[in-house]
Formats: C-alpha cells, structure tokens, sequence
C-alpha cells in the first residue's frame, strides 16, 4: 500500500476499525468469493470437456456428455446460491459499516463544544453525514463485491496457465504490474481532483441550506434571481471539478486495458514462437491467450474499483475530520443533586475569539431563591453570561459554582438538570406537541401537561391545532408567539431549581404576558432565577439588577436602588416611557 | 424521465458521441480473436515469424486506438452527465425559487434539500454508467443472437427464447426495486432532517439533556434506513446469479442439442464451439450488466424523486407583466375587502371579514394577542399567502393582477425572524437594494439605529455575517434587516413585530426615526407593545382573527376593550379604578389550582 498517502492510510486504517466489527462476514465473504470465482473458471472447462464429447457424426459420447452436463448444472446451481449470499453478505457489511461511522458522526454532534457548532455552517455538518456517507457507502460496496472476486480469478486463472506453460506465465506476472502502476499513477492524482469535488458539494450545499432553509425571506425581497446566480456560480464550479474528477478517474479503466491488450500481444508473440520452437501446442497457445484475457480481467475491475475507492476515501476522510473534532472538555466526575440554588461566577473572564475580551473580571453571588435580572443594551454580554452558566461554553479563567461547586467538577447532565432554560430563539423538535411539552420530563403525566399549558395560556391555540396535542409542528406552522408559549410550558413541566429566562416572552402578546408572570412568579418563588428582559417592567421586583455593558458590570442593586442613583440603569427605565411624552 | 431527457437534449452530441466511441471500441475488440486466427494459420502454419511480428504489433495498434476511441467516449460521458446533472440542479434550484410560501410549507426544506444534492449526484452517476455501458451490453447480446441464427437455427432458437426470459429477470428486478429505493431516499430525508434539527437545536438540546434521546432516535431511523437498504440489496443481489443460472441453463440445452444434432450429422463441432463461444460473450456481458443497472435503477428512483419536485407547479400564478389597468393614484395605498383567510389544512380562518384602508403616508399600528391573526394580515398584502376570500388591494388594483416582482419590489418586509445570510454586511443590506451605495447603506442603517453595530465591527460593511447572522446578536439582527427593508425605499413598509428584541431606548429612537421616514410611504407597524403604537395615524385591534377595534390610540383606549386590557397589562399603574381582566378567567383559576407550578 506503498502508493497511498500517509493521510489516506490512516483513513484507510480507520475504515478497517470499522469492518473489524463484521470480520466474520468478512471471511464468509472472502470464501465465497473464493469459491465463486474458482466455480466460475472451472464450468468452461467442462463445458470444453463435453464439447470434446462431441467428435462427428455416429461419436457422439452421450453418457459424458450427460453426466458432465449434470455436474455442470449442479455446481451453476452452487454457484448461483453462493454468489447471492456473498452478495448479500458485502451489502450487509458495507450498510453497517456506513450506518456505524454515520451513528458515531451524529453522536459527535452532540459531544462537539458549541464553539465548533457555532462556527461552522451546518449544511457542511449535513453534507458529510448524509453525501459523503452516501459516496462512501457506495465506493465500499463496489470494493467488496469486486474486490475478494477479482483477486482470486487472478490467483486461480495463474495456477491455470502454470500448468500449460511457464516462461510465458512469467511473463504476464511480470508484465501486469504495469496496469497496477497506471491505475495507481491516475489514482493519486484523482484523489484531490475528488476531494476538491467533495469540498465544492459542501459549499453548495451550505448555500441551498442557507437559502432554501430560508426561502420565505429569499421570496420576500425578490431575491431569488440573485440566489439562482449564486447557485449558478458554485454549480458551475462543481460541474467543472465534477467532469475533471469524473474523466480523469474513468481514464483508468481504458489505461490498463490498454496495458492487458499491450500483453495479450506480448502474449500471442512469445506463444507463436514457442509454438515454432516446439514448446507448446496450437491448443495450449489458445488457451493461454483466453487466460491471459481472463486473468488481466479482474485487473480492470479491480482498478475501477481504485477510483471508486478514491471518491469514497475522500468523503470518508471528511467524515472522519468531523468525529475526530476535538470533543468539549470532559464531565467532571460528580453527580450534581438537585441543587439548592446557590450560584457563584468567580472572576470570570471569557472570550469568544481570543484577540477580542468581552467578560473581564466578572464576580457574582447569587444566593438561593434570589431573583436575578441581567439588563443593558444590545450586545452587551447578556446571553454570554447564560452561556456560561449552562456551561455551553467554558470560562477562561475564574470559576461558575453551583451551591460551592464549580461546575466543571459535575456532569453536564446534572448541571442541565438544574437549570430550566427559555431562550429568545425558540427551538421546536419536529415532533408532535405532547413531544415537545414533555422534552424535560418523559414521566409527566397527561394530566400534569395539560394544567402547564393552561398555566401558560397555551391550552387553548393548542386545542385548536387539527391534531390537538397530536399535531406535528411542521417548520413554519406556529407563529413566533405561540412557539415561546410551548417553549415556556415546555420549563413549567420540569420544575427546575434554577431558571433561565432569556427574553422568554418577547413575542408574546402582553395581556397574556401578564398572566404568565404570575405563572413564572409561581414557579419562580424559593427558587434562583435569571432573567434577561427588555421590558424593565417585568424586572422592578427582582432582588437584584445587573446592568451590564460591555461585558462589564456597570451597576448592580434593586430597582429602587438603581433609579435613585440615577446612572445607566436610570437612564435605560426613563427611556422606556420616551415615548409616551411625544 | 421525460424530464431527464429535456435536459440531456442540451448535451445530445456528448451523448450521442459517447456511446458511439464505446461501440467502435467494443468493434475493435471483436477483431482481435481474428487477428490472433490469422497469427496461428498464416504465421505459425506457415512458419512466417515476420507475419507473427506484424500480426502482433498490429494488435498493439488496435489497442492503441481502442484506447483512443475508449477516453473519447469517457470524455463525452463525463461531460454529458456532469453537464446534464448542472443543468438539473440549476432547474431544481430555480424551480424551488418560484414556489408558495404555501408550497414550501407543505413540502418542507429538508427534503428539497436531499433532492438538490444527493439525489441528483446518483442522477449523475447513474448517468454517466449508462452513456458508457449501455448501449454497449445490449450491442454484444443481440448481436450474439444475429450471429448464432446464422450458424445454425435451430440452436439460435435456444437464444431467442434465453434472452426474454433474461429481459423479463432483468426488467422485473429493476422495476421491483424502483419503488424501494424511493423509500431509501425517503429514509435519508429523515436523517437529514434529523441531523439539521440537532444543529439548529444543539442549546435546547444539550439544556434538557436530551442528547441521548436524540442519539437513540436517530439510531432508530439510522437503522430503519439501513434495513431498508440491505432489503433492497437483496432483492438486487438476485440479478447477478439468477442470469448465470439462465445462461448456464441454456448453454446446457444448447451443447445437448448440439450434441444430438451433431450426432445426426445435421452440424459440426466447430458450429457447437462457435454457438458456445457466443453464449459465453453473452454472460460475461451480463455480468458487466448487473452492477450497472443497480446504480441506474437507483439513479431512476433519484430522478423520479427529482422530477417530482419539477412536476409540482407552484400554487399561486402572478401575471408575468403588469395588467393594462394603471394603478389609481386617488386609491387608498391597501385597502382589504372583506378579506378572510384560512391556511390549508387548518381548522379555523386565522383572518375572518377584515375590511380597512390605509392611505399613503399614514401609518397603521396592527395589535392583538398572540396567534390572533396580525401577521396572517400582515402577510398578504406583499401576497406571501393568498386571502381565502374577499380582496386585497393596492391602489385599486387586485394584488392578484400585479407582477410578484413589482409587487414586491414596492414592499419592504422585516419579519419576525431576523434572518441575515453569509456574506458581508454590505452584500447583506444590498438584498434590498441590489445597487446600494456605501452612502445609502449608512442612512438607512441611520434610520434603524444600526450605525454603532457596523461601526464597532471590523471591517465595517465589509465584516463578514456567518450563517443565518449567528454571530450578532438577536438585536443587532433585528436592527439590521429593518435596514435591508428600509433601503428598498418602499412605498409600503411593514415591521412585523419587528424591534422584540430591542431594548427599550433603541426602540425608542428607532421609532423616532421613523417618524421622519413618512413621505408618501404606508408603514404597518406590527406590535405587542401600545407604546409603540401610540404615535400611529391608527391601530388596528385583532382578536381571534377578527378586526374588533379600529382608531387612534386614544379613541381606542376609550371604546376597544380588547387594546385596554392590552395597554393596562403593560401600564399598570394607568389602570383606572375597578378594573377587572376579562382575558379567559378559567386558566388563571387553572393556574392558582394546578399542581404543574
């Protein structure tokens, strides 16, 4: 395996970790390979034994004929069974072996730090779960199917043609490797031609992702010419490494039949002179020239497979980059309880990208059951502060605790378990209603369900959906409202220690905005809870204010506090009721 | 496939070409078996080593230009379906571009998606094996017959009864697994959307630790997708050796009937070996077959899956020019007539019997609770859905009768979702106006108090928006496509609930700045807020999809129960004496004795 790249042998490499799961299969699947192919080659000289049975008119040898006709029928009938059982055999390997490295690709995303999710275009993600494992799965199959056949009709066909002559069947042996040489020569090359094809797919489907997912706003600004130029710019470009990729892999084939015809002459030329020479018959020459056909055969085969394998190493090797991403740091060992409540940010600084600071230095206690609301303008740090609590990202330095524990000590599990979480971005499963509402609590009860959503004023548009709690929320079938609603019922039913609340109800209307409160206050009394909200009304009872700007804290106190101070926070409230004077 | 073959056409000359260098390559190649006869009667029998030598490198030469003929047809293959397979994207694509909002609610994106990728590259695949091999199969096999029926006939017969019965196993797996491997493909939109869903949701998610869940569903439809396939793979794992067991039989039957008819004296044994020879060239075709019409019974159930899409016309027609009736200058700007509407598939109107009209200039304030129907509204006049009944108009002419370009081009959106794309901010705000200046961009960034985000950013318009704007905030979004809406210069401006995200002192400002925008322009303000609706010419009051309040803010406050609950549950301290809440008392007492809170 001298001719592949180090990159492309560890690929190789790791695909084999993957088949070493089915090696039974494997072997079954080499034996009748084995067997097939031997099967194969054995029938025509029968076939020749009966023919010679048959001499002229009155010699006929019937009973030969007929007994070798019968063994013929019954090793057909061998045969046949085997080769569709090897068959099925490869498609079994080779689905497993993709739904595996597929399975382990996904159960990634869900182990990738967010900061990997957060910086790369999910259509990409997409891509190489679903295209490239696609390519892949069908470059193995056609490895395995023609793969084991071929090179045991090579073995096979060079034991025949030992046996009629050996000088020329050192020649051929000598000769072949030349094929191998230009498939591999066209392979190499090939290689980036696919991997450039594969890269541009990714490209193009990060854009049909971007703008399919978000036709309705395509449609509203008449931008869809635009976006059909745009498609029409990376299309051209797939389509240009696309034939580049295409052609120059489908040369190999053509190339090395050329070389097998190259020694089919070398062939007839060294036999012919043997034949004058006296060292083989008329009859052995013919024979050794439709070996010699049949034993470059699988050479071909075996090279087409070749660039097969080339298209699917690349996207196997793009699946690959996406499982072996480096991981969120891992769980701390502890099992956090359900917690009293008490959380603590312990000078904390954190960046996104390391040359821009956001949170420097930030200090924070919070004690069980307080009620926390995090204000200031746009940008200013708000949701990073959420980040880090939930732990989606991690500190740079200093400490977040949860009751005096720091929260890269627990689980992220049973961290999450203590936090309730409603964001702005509402985020629905495509699943029915009951599904989503009982997210956080597969064990709630119909009952339990459905006083949440009358809690949250939700029972009644959920009543009217065609299917009640049954309906399937499709993409757009909800308005922004209506999501926030079910994604608020959705925190009601888990009752968590500590809740986040992210401008929960920002797309909700406010009359029932007002009874939800009285919901939230409920469920809120005796437990911690972090608000971030615009709307400065619903805060003025919060025990505490943080108003933060530019990632610092600027002033911190209650609502009575703030206003008399008169400083940012002052300013931010009166702003509110500009308005109302004009 | 009718639709596949439009789209050849353009490449008609490749694969016209392509084909027909695989035949002249396979012609070649039968010439061979002659020039190695010639070799072993003029050159051995006669002991000719010069005859030998030239018989030999004129097999080379043959060699030479059946590589030759072998890369041409390769070539044009390549060209032909990787062209073909551009040109079906591109159609898709465009396709897609002319849909319904209502269209693409019932087809969904996912699967548009697997469409526009995976299918079309088995498309390709396929096609390209069939430029190449095709032709050539059927080539050798009916020409075998030809041969073998002039020969001798009555062994030919064999023949002519052997190949039926291989077209009938052929077709009948091919049409069998058809339909099955559609079901794959549906198995794969599943997991795509499966695996879109994670990435969007991965917060939500890993919040209520539903990432085993989700493993475990996606296992589920990983799995399913997989038995399907090994399913499939069974059925057409039968091709390869029920054929050889065909041919097989049949060469039986023929060396026996040779056998006895050589016997009689009624043929030779250099016939049956010929006969035979031929029957061998038939399955080694076969077998090249096979593996070539899985990959093009997959790349048919991709195109129908393709076509399918092509086949869908979108539900709503536009006229492509403007009508001969000049918009009327004196009509209201939009003016709704008895207007209703119901989305397909659901169970009550969101919009019943709503009749307004809005002048240029003015600006309408639409409220009303959540899912009461105010962006139902909002959403017709740029004609996004269709009004079920009654008529929408602006300036007296039927939206329905207007170009959707024009129509939109006189429309500035900005939707609930604040949705930006990856690009630059410049090529971000040039969606509104595709030939926006520098100078444009920074008034109407002016406007919707967007200056400070784009000047804090490196780079300025040239900083680059990842996708779907992940890394600004949901403020900075929101500020930003009121800009892209604003540089349109729209003679209707709707902001549907547009500045949620905003606090309260940029909201402030951006109203502000609004104000200063009137012109001859209709602005619909979509807003929870009464306080940003009370500078509105009028506000109109939705509940449950009915109009029941029309009028200033403070005509409102007086007469419209509806906006008063609405205003005091933000201004509590205004509420007068005795007020009481008539908003569905049965889900507070559900609150008060609900055990869920």
């Amino acid at each position: 395996m001298r001719h592949f790249s180090p990159k492309r042998n560890t690929t190789l490499r790791k695909i084999f970790q993957y088949i070493r799961a089915h090696r039974v299969y494997l072997v079954l699947s080499i034996l009748f390979a084995a067997i097939t192919a031997v099967l194969t080659l054995y029938v025509p000289i029968l076939f020749g034994d009966a023919i010679d049975g048959i001499i002229r008119k009155g010699q006929v040898d019937f009973p030969l004929i007929g007994s070798l006709l019968l063994e013929i029928g019954i090793l057909c009938g061998v045969t046949a069974l085997l080769q569709w059982l090897m068959n099925v055999i490869n498609n079994r390997i080779t689905y497993h072996v993709v739904r595996d490295i597929r399975r382990d690709a996904f159960n990634k995303i869900q182990k990738l730090p967010l900061s990997y999710l957060d910086s790369h275009s999910s259509g990409d993600i997409v891509s190489r779960v679903i295209a490239d494992a696609d390519t892949f799965a069908d470059g193995l199959l056609m490895g395995f199917s023609q793969l084991f056949t071929g090179v045991v009709t090579i073995i096979a066909t060079l034991i025949f043609m030992l046996t009629l002559h050996v000088g020329i069947t050192l020649l051929v042996v000598v000769l072949t490797p030349l094929s191998l040489f230009m498939a591999r020569f066209i392979a190499r090359r090939t290689y980036h031609l696919f991997r450039k094809q594969s890269e541009t797919r990714g490209r193009q489907t990060a854009l049909i992702d971007e703008m399919i997912g978000n036709q309705k706003v395509v449609k509203a600004f008449g931008y869809e010419q635009e976006a059909v130029d745009r498609f029409d710019v990376i299309n051209e470009e797939l389509q240009d490494c696309s034939i580049k990729a295409v052609f120059y892999s489908s040369i190999t084939n053509p190339s090395t039949r050329f070389i097998n015809s190259v020694i089919y002459a070398a062939v007839a030329l060294a036999g012919a002179f043997a034949v004058l020479t006296g060292g083989l018959t008329v009859g052995g020459l013919t024979c050794l020239l439709s070996y010699a056909n049949q034993y470059t055969k699988p050479f071909n085969d075996i090279s087409s497979v070749i660039t097969e394998l080339q298209n699917s190493l690349a996207c196997a090797s793009r699946l690959f980059e996406l499982i072996e991403a480096p991981s969120q740091a891992p769980d701390g060992p502890m099992e956090m309880p359900t917690a009293k409540g008490e959380v603590t940010l312990e000078h904390v600084h954190f960046r996104y990208t390391p040359q821009r600071p956001l949170i420097d230095d930030l200090h924070l206690t919070v004690k069980p059951g307080m009620k926390v609301a995090i204000v200031g303008p746009t940008g200013c740090g708000k949701t990073t502060v959420i980040n880090l609590l939930m732990r989606f990202y991690d500190v740079n330095e200093g400490a977040v605790l949860l009751d005096g524990v720091d929260i890269r000590q627990m689980t992220r599990h049973s961290l999450r378990r203590n936090y309730g979480m409603v964001l702005q971005e509402t985020w629905l499963k495509n699943g029915t209603v009951r599904e989503n509402l009982k997210m956080g609590r597969d064990d709630a009860t119909d009952e339990e369900m459905i006083a949440a959503a009358k809690a949250t004023h939700s029972h009644e548009f959920i009543r009217r959906l065609p299917q009640g709690y049954d309906t399937v929320l499709q993409e757009d079938s909800l308005s922004q409202g209506q999501k926030q609603l079910l994604c608020i019922t959705r925190v009601m039913l888990c009752r968590p220690p500590v809740l986040i609340l992210d401008e929960a109800t920002s797309s909700i209307d406010t009359r029932t905005e007002v009874l939800i409160q009285e919901a939230f206050a409920r469920l809120m009394e005796g437990r911690t809870s972090f608000i971030v909200a615009h709307r400065l009304s619903t805060i003025r009872n919060a025990d505490c204010i943080l108003v933060m700007k530019d990632g610092h804290i600027l002033e911190q106190g209650t609502h009575e506090d703030l206003l008399a101070r008169g400083g940012f926070y002052a300013e931010l409230y009166n702003s509110q009721f500009a308005g109302k004077e004009t | 496939m009718k639709k596949l073959a439009f789209y050849l056409r353009e490449y008609r000359k490749e694969s016209v070409l392509g084909p027909l260098f695989k035949l002249l390559e396979a012609f070649f190649d039968l010439l061979v078996p002659l020039v190695v006869a010639y070799i072993i009667d003029y050159g051995i029998g006669e002991k000719r080593t010069d005859r030998i030598g030239w018989m030999c490198a004129l097999l080379v030469g043959l060699a030479l230009v059946g590589l030759a003929c072998s890369i041409t047809a390769q070539f044009f293959a390549a060209k032909a379906s990787v062209g073909c397979a551009t040109r079906l994207r591109h159609a898709l694509f465009a396709h897609i571009q002319r849909f319904a909002y209502e269209d693409l609610d019932r087809v969904g994106g996912s699967t548009l998606i697997t469409r526009l990728t995976s299918d079309i590259n088995q498309v390709q695949n396929g096609l390209n094996l069939a430029l190449r091999l095709l032709l050539r199969s059927p080539f050798v096999v009916f020409g075998s017959m030809v041969m073998a029926f002039t020969i001798d006939v009555p062994s030919a017969l064999i023949f002519a009864v052997a190949i039926p019965v291989l077209c009938v196993v052929v077709f009948g797996i091919m049409l069998l697994s058809i339909p099955l491997y559609r079901k794959v493909q549906a198995g794969l939109d599943r997991i795509v959307n499966t695996t879109r869903e994670n990435l969007t949701g991965v917060r939500v998610i890993r919040a209520f630790c539903k990432e085993e869940n989700e493993k475990e569903e996606f296992g589920r439809q990983n799995e399913a997708l997989t038995a399907m396939q090994k399913f499939v793979g069974r059925l057409s794992a039968l091709m390869n050796p029920v054929t050889y067991v065909i041919i097989n039989a049949a060469t039986i039957w023929l060396i026996w009937k040779g056998a006895v008819q050589v016997d009689s004296g009624a043929l030779t044994q250099g016939s049956v070996v010929a006969l035979y020879n031929y029957m061998a060239q038939i399955l080694t075709e076969l077998i090249k077959m096979a593996s070539l019409i899985i990959s093009i019974t997959k790349a048919v159930a991709c195109a129908q899956r393709v076509e399918k899409v092509l086949d869908t016309e979108p539900s709503m027609e536009a006229p492509s020019a403007s009508s001969s009736a000049a918009p009327n200058n004196a009509a209201p700007m939009v003016s709704f007539h008895d207007v209703s509407m119901t989305y397909p598939g659901a169970g009550a109107p969101s919009l019943s019997h709503v009749s307004f009209s809005a002048w240029p200039g003015e600006t309408i304030g639409i409220t009303g609770g959540t899912g009461s129907g105010k962006s139902t509204l909002v959403n017709l006049i740029p004609r996004f859905y269709d009004a079920t009944d009654g008529q929408v108009e602006i300036l007296g002419q039927n939206v329905k009768d207007l170009p959707l370009s024009h129509l939109r081009d006189t429309i500035g959106v900005v939707p609930q979702k604040a949705v930006l794309f990856a690009g630059s901010i410049r090529e971000n705000m040039q969606w509104g106006k595709k030939d926006a200046g520098d100078e444009d961009i920074y008034k109407a960034l002016d406007i919707a108090q967007a200056r400070e985000i784009v000047e804090k950013k490196e780079g300025g318009l040239d900083f680059e928006v990842e996708q779907g704007g992940r890394n600004l905030s949901g403020g900075q979004r929101q500020r930003l496509t009121i800009a892209r809406a604003l540089l349109r210069d729209p003679s209707i401006l709707i902001l549907d609930d547009s500045a949620s995200a905003l606090d309260f002192a940029t909201d402030a400002a951006l109203r502000e700045a609004l104000r200063t925008l009137r012109g001859s322009s209709t602005v619909f303000l979509v807003s929870q807020r009464t306080m940003s609706l009370r500078s509105a010419d009028r506000i109109l009051v939705l509940d449950d999809g009915e109009l029941v309040g029309s009028g200033t803010h403070e005509e409102l406050l007086k007469t419209c129960r509806v906006y008063q609950e609405i205003h005091y549950s933000q201004f509590p301290e205004e509420r007068p004496e005795g007020w009481q809440d008539t908003l569905s008392p049965a889900p507070v007492s559900a609150v008060k004795g609900g055990h869920a809170v």
